[in-house]
């Protein structure tokens, strides 16, 4: 029996049809898993893989001011960003902790087109419309359903439905029609494959999910897939590996800093976050091979070689890439070093493990060369 | 064979009991990536978790369905934990207990009754 307060998307019976075992999730009822989650992390990694993300939330904000005053919240340049093309940011409070992590472009010449996360996406939404002041109008696009695409076949099954496709490199986005219909399109994704989000409207998701699936290289993936396909790219998830106490520095994000915003320090949390720019953090994620005993998991401990705790996983679990237990945590930067042993302690054992570079699986995004 | 509510079986041969986890069990568990299975001499008393079974997702506990001694726990699973998917109520079992009190047995459900139960959930 499906839980009553859960919400559903529009693919919901057509998940269900599909066999999908179903759980809740960010306040939604969601397929977790068809044929099984190992089968469909690998089929995501070798042909394509079909993810209803519509539980995202999805919004435009558009006025004069649109950008100065997202500007306010996030470390991005979005001024400089140019049109057609998408970053990934974050959401930040007063202090510099992550509200939420986001995927915000410019798809066409109206503002900026913004996706986030399931469970922040209310209180992200109350934020801004409670922040923003000016020019600038926040608009959810819960009319719209969002389908993400991944893997290394993933291009040749859209290009076949929308030549037009080809012509995107990984994070440029557009609004155009695909499928008869008005869409938003980035070339991006939370697997490290190459892949497309689409956002839909969602009374046409059904049509083109379906449409998508009848390509024999593609097959729906759940959540259990999309989780372990994001651990192994390296990327953290919020409310578990980032939240509103850790910093972008801490959280190994310093690379959605733009420099001109540095420089500027004109972003909420720009003190914190710039002394521990300098000064380093009190702790940073990072990334741990496991190399014997059970997959340590969220909330295991991380001691140092002589067992003193130092701090805890994040997130964790089998490879089914590598083979091995892969997880992320938070350590002092004494011990974050590539290559330092650890141990992680799970069910009061102590497990060998070793600081390593994340992604822990490579990252096969579509770059297209500068120009 | 019995069966527990929380989707353990037992098969009594004297008073050695073989236990693992059902079918049921295994299919909502889904692919079995690890399994922590009890060394010989530790004693458990029923309903304790004496066993620990993880899937990609979450590791969860097995409850002991009789109280007793382990003599032997299931080391093939180790190294082959898809053998609880493959065949969980056979090569996938967890370990054998000698057990303190037979009767216990009694308390459980039969084939009939552990079927009956899952057509409840």
């Amino acid at each position: 029996m499906t839980d009553p307060t859960l919400k559903t998307t529009v693919l919901n019976a057509a998940h269900r049809a599909l066999g999908a075992r179903m759980v809740g999730f960010g306040g939604y009822d969601m397929p977790v898993q068809y044929e099984g989650v190992l089968a469909e992390h690998r089929w995501t990694r070798e042909h394509a893989g079909l993810f209803d993300v519509s539980h995202m939330g999805q919004a435009k904000l558009t006025g004069a001011d649109a950008i100065a005053q997202f500007q306010r919240f996030v470390p991005g340049d979005y001024a400089a960003l140019k049109a057609g093309r998408q970053k990934y940011s974050l959401l930040l409070n007063e202090s510099g902790g992550i509200i939420d992590d986001l995927m915000a472009g410019k798809p066409d010449h109206d503002g900026l087109y913004i996706v986030v996360n399931a469970g922040n996406k209310y209180e992200d939404f109350a934020f801004w419309r409670a922040h923003l002041s000016g020019d600038a109008t926040l608009t959810v696009l819960d009319d719209r359903a969002l389908i993400a695409i991944q893997g290394p076949e993933a291009a040749e099954v859209m290009v076949a439905h929308e030549p037009v496709l080809a012509e995107f490199g990984f994070m440029d986005c557009a609004r155009l029609m695909l499928f008869g219909v008005d869409c938003y399109v980035s070339r991006s994704g939370y697997t490290g494959e190459d892949g497309y989000e689409i956002s839909v409207p969602a009374a046409e998701a059904e049509r083109i999910w379906n449409t998508i699936l009848k390509d024999a290289r593609v097959k729906p993936i759940g959540l259990g897939a999309r989780d372990s396909l994001r651990l192994e790219a390296g990327l953290p998830l919020h409310g578990h590996d980032i939240d509103a106490t850790t910093s972008p520095v801490e959280g190994a994000l310093t690379f959605a800093l733009s420099k001109s915003r540095k420089d500027a320090a004109d972003f909420n949390g720009a003190g914190r976050i710039l002394k521990e720019l300098a000064d380093g953090p009190s702790r940073v994620r990072v990334g741990l091979s496991v190399r014997e005993g059970a997959p340590a998991r969220e909330g295991a401990e991380i001691a140092d070689a002589d067992g003193t705790v130092i701090g805890v996983v994040t997130s964790g679990g089998p490879s089914p890439t590598l083979g091995r237990n892969i997880a992320m945590g938070y350590v002092p930067p004494s011990h974050a070093a590539l290559g330092t042993n650890l141990k992680v302690i799970v069910r009061g054992k102590a497990s060998a493990c070793e600081v390593i570079d994340m992604p822990f699986v490579a990252q096969r995004y579509h770059r297209k060369p500068a120009a | 064979m019995h069966f527990t509510r929380d989707h353990e079986w037992v098969r009594l041969d004297g008073d050695i009991a073989t236990v693992g986890i059902t079918k049921h069990a295994a299919d909502q568990l889904g692919d079995v990536v690890f399994v922590e299975t009890p060394e010989a001499g530790k004693t458990f008393g029923k309903g304790d978790s004496f066993a620990v079974v993880e899937s990609v997702k979450a590791a969860s506990d097995v409850y002991a369905p009789v109280s007793g001694e382990v003599v032997e726990g299931n080391a093939a699973l180790s190294s082959a934990p898809e053998t609880v998917n493959a065949d969980p109520e056979g090569e996938g079992w967890f370990a054998k207990i000698k057990v303190s009190d037979a009767g216990q047995i009694d308390d459980l459900m039969d084939r009939a009754a552990y079927d009956a139960f899952l057509a409840t959930l």
